[in-house]
Formats: structure tokens, C-alpha cells, sequence
């Protein structure tokens, strides 16, 4: 056993209102400057769609993930490292820019500046790259918001496979919820293990994957190794970028930004200890619909005395240790088995989890004739197919979503029968192999959803991973060029751009 | 003083060491102290479109010719004769294998550079030094094409035995090289020139690249055992740590609950 600790993270999916606050306020920490206008390390996605970039789950044609041999070994699905290399000169599985899209602007200055017209001025896109006009907006990084389009063009969703889809095209069974997406920090990265150079890596401390912005040579393997195209080549500096979990907040004890701000109160963070020995054969489980089981096998218990004493063997630290403990993610992951990872079948082992929507009953007209086991609806019958979320969520495998959502859905039971009758109802709990308590608690943090229960975030142990005397001096985060304040000339003799460093001022 | 001064001396006798001094030199300094701006600049996001064809040709050819120049100019005339190889034989050989290269490598640099003059995105996000390397390399790939009308005119390889002795007195410290190429044809001469400024210009323009493109292959297949890469911030590795802890352990009196770090 290996114990190692990671902040992981649940994003509950029944209670996402589509608000893109984690979005915006992502891309306004993170990705304001030149080259990665089109980069969102956070997206909120409308599904049934095709996502962003488009057909991102499309494995077939992006060759993201692993693949695993006759013989059971793994190796990327683009290929061996032999395979890798030799694409080095042009990468046949790379996105282009208009799969994501073509970033722009609005000229809202000609909306004050233009001339005296016959027709009332407008503000007309122009292309962040070229700086030309964009005759036609074509894409957009929501572009289905609100199933935007035609439903011949959402339902090229991969999670279709094997769901007879034309019927939820017709108006009366259409369905729809939001999937917000940002880098999984798997235990298994496909991006890190694609990187020639070496520049991604998974910290020890905490799991959170990160790419050595100096260590980047621009070889772009990364960007089609990740199946969930979160990696992101930026133009500008020729180097890639990604999500960062954002960890000098987690180093702190603060949640990420997305965390902090979702209104929805939907994200949540946690310690989660894994046995690091465990990985490799998880990720090789031979059947697809095996692997969440196999992950669920890495996750170690907090609570086992075994498993504290290896943790303080290997160096987890004391606090860690507790965190795990009331870790908000284990009790979703493992204690009720509500969560999920996103899209098991890539073999990443991804750490941000997912929990099903619950949804209305399909057809309103029958509701009267639907299956109501003991007042208990049969989740098989609600808007969004069981088939259709266990396609994202657990290789295809209905029974752990169907458990979950029974689960979910006899917590409203529980809880409509003791705010409103008074009554504790232990027959609901029982039913779902819970107890009362249990679902109290549950609702506790899956409903009410505290800020403190959904957050407990240990902070970084700076006196066991920094020596003062290194960075002394230092000049924290910076774009590029350390310290250097050059600001003569656009370019350095190297053709790096020189940027001012700005230390922040008092404004008021 | 300047009574006998030849540029043919300034050339091929000072100028070798002038631009392998910047190439040095300028490559550890802009690793060392620079290396965010160290990177292959590539644009296959922003177009796909004639990237791909002219990536592969222009790459696949240029290595061959680089590498055929690096053996052909550097392997020791005494070797070749101790194998029996005929200088004629090598000079086919030269011509057959370096001659397809070059020219694939030449039709590729004309499609990457069409490519970054006429499409609208590469354009705009082109720096000055990224056209120039592009323009001079095509320029030195048709320089070194033509010189094959020459070649063709003496394939016995004298000439070719000239720039090998040339090169490699060069970098054995012997002054008197240039002597030995003086009186070559003047396409020769300017395709060793260019080669000297494209040298020198190395360090200053994305041809860095070629640096790590020949560390990659060594650092991924040879150095990284698996796939995966977990760094580490703690002062002292798993082992270190699990033994400070067991001794702790085996101390009598109260366990400590977190080991040492």
C-alpha cells in the first residue's frame, strides 16, 4: 500500500441551474490574456449536446484516453510512445481552433462612434486572432445552450449510444440538464503520460495535475491525449494550459473559484485517500463497466486503522488524515455511492465526480398508471433516460445510477415526510439499504449544502514542501520571464514577450 | 596589415567559430535563463490546412539531409578509407539520398511558408524572426539543391573530400582550413555561408526546438520508466520518510502520530 491524498471533488448535477458563474468567474482569474480567449478550464455544457469542443466524447475521432491491449496493458488510444513520437511533426488527432471556436469581439466602440446613418449603428463581431471582421458567428463555447440547434445535430451526443434517441427529439419527451466541465486531475492522466517533454505531472501532495510551463516545448500531444479536451494549447506562448484546480487557493484552505462562486451550491471539495500501488490495475480492468468499481477499489478508508497508520507512514499529514474523515466527497463516493466518474471508460480514473440528475416522470398523461413502488416512483421511468446517464457516467452500467437515484430520490421521500407529516419514515431509508440518520445527513449536505460541509479543504504543509531560503526573493505567480520587468521594446532578445510585472495596488 | 586580407579567410576560417560560439553560448543562456520562450512555436491550432503535408515533408527531409551532412562531413577520411568505401560511392550515395530529401524538404518549406504568408491567422501571429528563419532555410534548401548541378560535373568526390577535410579541421582547431575551400564553386561557398548565418541565428529564433526534439525521444522512451510522472514537494522521498516514521515507532513512550518530515 501507497497511501497518497488527493483534494478531490463532486459536482451534484441535480441541483446545476446552468449559470456559468463557475465559467465566468474561471476564465476571468484564469484565461483573460491573448491565446487562450477560446480556453475555458470551466464550461458548462447543455447535454443532449455535442459539447465543446464539438464531439469532445467522440473518442473515435479525437483518439483521447487509454486503450487497453489484448495482452491487458495500457497505452494511450493515440498511440504507443513510439507512435507519439513520430506525430511529433503534426499531430493527426489535434482539435483545431474552430472545434472549440474562433474567439471574438464586438466593435461596441462603432455603437458611439459611427457616423449619422440612415440605419441604427451595431456593434458587428470581429476575430480575437486576425483582428478581421467574422462575417458569421459559428460556434460558440455554449452554443447549445438551452438545446440551441437542431436536435439532428445535438443527438450526434455519444451518449446516445444504444438509446433510441428520435423520440426525445419530439417536443413532449425532450429532456435536457447541464454538465459543467473542468480537468479531472485523474489518477491515470492520459495528458501526462502523452507529454514527450515531461512537463505534466501529478503532485504528490495533493493530486492536482499541473504542466511545468517552462519544461512545455508546444509538442501538442497533450491536447489530444486528454479525452476531455481540457488541455489547452495556447497560441500566444506556444505552450499548453489547464485547469490548475486553482491551488494556491487550495494550498491556502480555499476552494477552488468555480467551488467558491457556484451559486447552485453544487461543488464540492474533499480529501480523498488512494492507495497509489492500486492505480495501474484499476485502469486496466478489462471490462469497461468494471473500472468505477475498480476506482472505488483505489479509494482508501479513512476510518480504518490500517489504512491512518500507512497514511502516517507514507508522510500523509496529520490534518489530512482528519480531513479525509469528514470528507464530503468520500461520503458521496464511497459511504452512498450517489457520485460518479465521468466517462470511466477513457481509464483515466478522473477525480472530479459527477451525481446524476433526478428528473420529472416521463410522460405526465400516465403518471397515474407509472410504476409507484411504495409511493416511490420508479427512477427507470423519469425525462432523462438511466441508459443516457450511465453512458457518461458508468460505461453504460445502469444499475449504480438507477441505486443512486433511488437513493436520491427516497431522501425526498424521507425528508417530505418529516417536514411535513413529522414523521421518521426508517421504512423509506430501509428500502434503499440507508437508515434515517444516514439520510439526514444526506440531506444535510446534498440539500442544505453549507459552505463548511461543502468544503473541507486541509491546507498545504508549506514547512514540509518549501525551504524559505528558495524562494526568497521569488516573485510568486508570474506569466513567463520571472521577475523580469523589462518593458523596453515589444519582444526580449529571444522572442519571449515582455510583460510588466504588476504588483497590485492599493485602488482606494 | 591588411595587405594579404582574403575573405574567404574571414568566412570559412573565423566565421565557423563566430557562429558556433552564438550557437553555444546563446543556446545555454536562453535555456537557462529563458526557458518559457524555449518551444517549437507550433500553429497547427490555429490551421490545420497545409500544416500537416507540409509539416511531414519539411521535417522528414531536412533531418535526412541534416543528418546525412553531420556523418558525411564529420566522418574521418581515414574511416572511409579503412572500410573500402570509394569516394565515389559516397558521393552517389550523397546525391541519391540527400538529393530526394532535399527536394521534399524543400516542397514542404515552400507549403509552410505559403501557409504563414498568405493565411490570415498564421500571418498576424508570425513574430519577424519566425519568417526570416523560414525564408533563409528555404533559400539554403534551393542553394543546396543547385549545388548538385555542380556535384554532377565531379562525382569522383574530391570535392566532397574538400568540405570534409574543411569541416573537419575546422572543428579540430586547425587555422589554416579555409585554405581548403577556397577555390570551390561559388554556390558551395554560399551555401556554407548561409549555413553560418542560420547558425548563428539559432539561439534567437524557434529552432531551439530542434534541441529538445532530439532530447524527446531520449528523455521519453530511455528516462521515464512508465508513462506517468508524480513529482514531489516533500523535502525527503517515500522511503526516507516511512523509515524516520518506523524508528520513531520502535521508540518506547508515546508513538508520535506524524512522522518526522
Amino acid at each position: 500500500m501507497r497511501v497518497r491524498a488527493q483534494i478531490g471533488k463532486v459536482l451534484n448535477l441535480d441541483k446545476c441551474i446552468g449559470c456559468h458563474t463557475c465559467s465566468v468567474t474561471c476564465k476571468n482569474v484564469w484565461t483573460t490574456r491573448e491565446g487562450v480567449e477560446y480556453a475555458w478550464f470551466n464550461n458548462v455544457e447543455t447535454k443532449p449536446g455535442t459539447g465543446y469542443p464539438t464531439d469532445w466524447e467522440n473518442q473515435k475521432r479525437w483518439n483521447g484516453g487509454w486503450t487497453r491491449s489484448a495482452s491487458g496493458k495500457l497505452h494511450p488510444k493515440q498511440g504507443s510512445k513510439w507512435r507519439i513520437l513520430a506525430n511529433i511533426f503534426a499531430n493527426p488527432s489535434m482539435p483545431e481552433i474552430d472545434d472549440y471556436y474562433e474567439p471574438f469581439d464586438f466593435d461596441y466602440d462603432h455603437l458611439k462612434s459611427a457616423p449619422d446613418m440612415t440605419a441604427f449603428p451595431t456593434a458587428r463581431p470581429r476575430s480575437k486572432i486576425t483582428g478581421e471582421r467574422m462575417e458569421k458567428i459559428e460556434k460558440g463555447p455554449n452554443w447549445e445552450e438551452i438545446l440551441g440547434g437542431e436536435f439532428s445535430k445535438r443527438s450526434a451526443d455519444y451518449n446516445f449510444e444504444d438509446v433510441q434517441k428520435e423520440i426525445y427529439g419530439e417536443y413532449e419527451n425532450t429532456f435536457m440538464m447541464y454538465l459543467p466541465r473542468l480537468c479531472e486531475h485523474c489518477l491515470n492522466p492520459t495528458c501526462s503520460a502523452s507529454c514527450p517533454s515531461g512537463a505534466i505531472y501529478k503532485r504528490e501532495e495533493d493530486g492536482i495535475v499541473l504542466i511545468d510551463q517552462e519544461k512545455c516545448r508546444g509538442w501538442r500531444m497533450c491536447i489530444s491525449g486528454c479525452p476531455y479536451k481540457k488541455v489547452y494549447y495556447n497560441w500566444d506562448t506556444g505552450k499548453s494550459e489547464k485547469c490548475t484546480f486553482c491551488y494556491p487557493r487550495i494550498e491556502s484552505g480555499q476552494p477552488t473559484v468555480c467551488s467558491e462562486t457556484c451559486v447552485g451550491r453544487i461543488r464540492y471539495l474533499g480529501v480523498i485517500l488512494y492507495d497509489a500501488d492500486k492505480i495501474e490495475a484499476a485502469a486496466s480492468a478489462e471490462r469497461e463497466t468494471d473500472l468505477y468499481g475498480a476506482q472505488l477499489d483505489v479509494f482508501l478508508d479513512p476510518n480504518d486503522p490500517e489504512v491512518i497508520a500507512a497514511a502516517r507512514r507514507d508522510g500523509v499529514p496529520e490534518d489530512w488524515i482528519e480531513a479525509a474523515k469528514v470528507s464530503p466527497v468520500w461520503k458521496m463516493a464511497m459511504d452512498w455511492k450517489v457520485a460518479f466518474p465521468l466517462h470511466p471508460e477513457y481509464r483515466t480514473l478522473p477525480m472530479v465526480w459527477y451525481i446524476p440528475p433526478l428528473s420529472p416522470i416521463q410522460n405526465a398523461a400516465q403518471a397515474g398508471q407509472i410504476a409507484m413502488s411504495d409511493q416511490m416512483p420508479d427512477v427507470r421511468s423519469l425525462r432523462i433516460p438511466v441508459k443516457y446517464l450511465a453512458n457518461m457516467l458508468t460505461a453504460g452500467d445502469e444499475e449504480p445510477i438507477v441505486h443512486a437515484l433511488e437513493r436520491m430520490s427516497a431522501m425526498r421521500l424521507y425528508m417530505r415526510a418529516l417536514s411535513v407529516d413529522g414523521v421518521r419514515d426508517e421504512a423509506i431509508a430501509a428500502r434503499v439499504g440507508m437508515s434515517g440518520r444516514v439520510i439526514e445527513d444526506m440531506y444535510k449536505i446534498m440539500a442544505i449544502a453549507d459552505y463548511e460541509d461543502r468544503f473541507a479543504i486541509p491546507t498545504a504543509h508549506r514547512e514540509q514542501n518549501e525551504h524559505g531560503a528558495d524562494i526568497r526573493g521569488g516573485c510568486g505567480f508570474t506569466d513567463g520571464n520571472g521577475c523580469s520587468t523589462g518593458e523596453a521594446g515589444k519582444t526580449t532578445l529571444f522572442g519571449g514577450k515582455k510583460k510588466k510585472f504588476a504588483l497590485p495596488q492599493e485602488t482606494f | 596589415m591588411f595587405g594579404d586580407f582574403d575573405i574567404n579567410f574571414v568566412i570559412f576560417g573565423v566565421m565557423p567559430y563566430v557562429a558556433l560560439t552564438i550557437f553555444l553560448v546563446g543556446s545555454i543562456v536562453r535555456y537557462e535563463r529563458d526557458p518559457f520562450t524555449w518551444k517549437s512555436s507550433s500553429s497547427q491550432l490555429l490551421r490545420r490546412k497545409q500544416l500537416i503535408w507540409g509539416s511531414i515533408l519539411f521535417h522528414v527531409g531536412i533531418l535526412t539531409v541534416f543528418f546525412g551532412h553531420l556523418v558525411g562531413l564529420f566522418t574521418p577520411v581515414w574511416v572511409l578509407d579503412a572500410i573500402g568505401i570509394p569516394y565515389a560511392l559516397k558521393q552517389w550515395m550523397a546525391v541519391l539520398i540527400g538529393g530526394p530529401a532535399g527536394i521534399a524538404a524543400l516542397i514542404g518549406s515552400t507549403m509552410l511558408i505559403h501557409r504563414r504568408l498568405v493565411d490570415p491567422r498564421i500571418r498576424v501571429t508570425s513574430t519577424f524572426p519566425d519568417i526570416l528563419i523560414m525564408v533563409l532555410i528555404w533559400l539554403q534548401l534551393a542553394i543546396g539543391l543547385l549545388t548538385i548541378t555542380q556535384t554532377l560535373q565531379h562525382m569522383d568526390g574530391s570535392e566532397m573530400v574538400r568540405f570534409m577535410t574543411w569541416s573537419q579541421s575546422v572543428v579540430s582547431w586547425n587555422i589554416n582550413a579555409w585554405v581548403t575551400v577556397v577555390d570551390v564553386h561559388w554556390l558551395y561557398k554560399l551555401h556554407i555561408f548561409l549555413g553560418l548565418i542560420i547558425t548563428a541565428l539559432f539561439p534567437f529564433t524557434r529552432l531551439v526546438h530542434i534541441w529538445s526534439g532530439f532530447a524527446a525521444p531520449f528523455r521519453y522512451l530511455l528516462t521515464r520508466p512508465g508513462y506517468q510522472i508524480v513529482r514531489s514537494r516533500r523535502h525527503r522521498p517515500l522511503e526516507e520518510r516511512r523509515r524516520a516514521y518506523d524508528k520513531v515507532q520502535a521508540k518506547r513512550g508515546p508513538t508520535a502520530t506524524t512522522p518526522a518530515e
